[in-house]
């Protein structure tokens, strides 16, 4: 029988997969972004809250942050299961990354729909 | 420290390789000192511990990107604060290693990606694209710099 632990990872693709395509979602909004701010006009407010009041840009804000969160919890998750082998501090600290990833995507919406 | 789960060899080599340039005693033992001062990483080494670095800094420090982009889109008078505050120089290097972080880590990403899907992964062009992802990187950090001083 395979000895599976429970802050071990999910055994399947499902996570490497996850983690490749969030990055590509993230490095196309990434150019993106690059392309809008570099070739616009100087960033002042009316520009800047302008650019974050259409509704495409919303959006595709959005999905960043969701891939974000996707892909810093995979990541994050890899590297506390490189470093920190107790089950009891693994667990905690794992707990502890998904409540600020939830933190950080309330915020990010909060900011986007004000 | 190394890399395990995505070169699974790679953990043996370094020490082997380590081992053939220096003559020192087998077997040879991970320690803080190895770590540091004896192991050479190689090229891919750096920019994979360095794609590590990169994202823990990145996601430590999402709560201070958020309240820049909070404050900045609140009001004008928010979004003026915000220029004031990023004028200070301790907080414009700041931005700019996170700058790099991203850069790097968008870069050493895009290498993994083409590397996953079997592209560059002779020696020769491996060593060649990381020497590129920290190329590319540190002058896209260099670029964004101009613009933020």
């Amino acid at each position: 029988m395979v000895n599976r632990i429970v802050v071990g990872a999910h055994y399947g693709l499902r996570d490497w997969l996850a983690q490749r395509i969030t990055g590509v979602i993230m490095a196309v909004y990434s150019v993106i972004m690059a392309v809008v701010l570099l070739s616009g006009q100087p960033i002042s407010h009316a520009v800047w809250s302008e650019l974050f009041a259409q509704g495409w840009m919303r959006v595709a804000t959005l999905l960043f942050a969701a891939s974000l969160a996707w892909h810093a919890w995979v990541g994050v998750r890899d590297i506390l299961m490189d470093y920190v082998k107790p089950t009891g501090p693994r667990l905690s600290l794992q707990v502890l990354v998904l409540l600020v990833i939830a933190g950080y995507l309330g915020w990010t919406i909060q900011i986007l729909w004000r | 420290m190394l890399r395990c789960r995505r070169h699974p060899g790679k953990l043996k080599k370094t020490k082997r390789m380590a081992g053939s340039t220096t003559n020192e005693q087998r077997p040879k033992y991970l320690s803080l000192q190895a770590i540091l001062f004896e192991i050479r990483l190689p090229l891919a080494g750096w920019v994979s511990i360095l794609h590590r670095v990169s994202g823990i800094l990145l996601f430590v420090s999402g709560i201070w990107l958020l309240f820049l982009l909070d404050r900045s889109l609140s009001s004008a008078a928010g979004f003026t604060s915000i220029q004031h505050y990023l004028s200070f120089s301790l907080v414009k290097l700041s931005l700019l290693v996170l700058v790099w972080a991203y850069c790097h880590h968008l870069c050493a990403g895009i290498r993994f990606v083409l590397l996953d899907l079997h592209k560059g992964v002779d020696k020769a062009s491996a060593r060649r694209s990381s020497i590129a992802v920290l190329i590319v990187s540190l002058a896209l950090t260099a670029f964004f710099g101009a613009r933020l001083w």
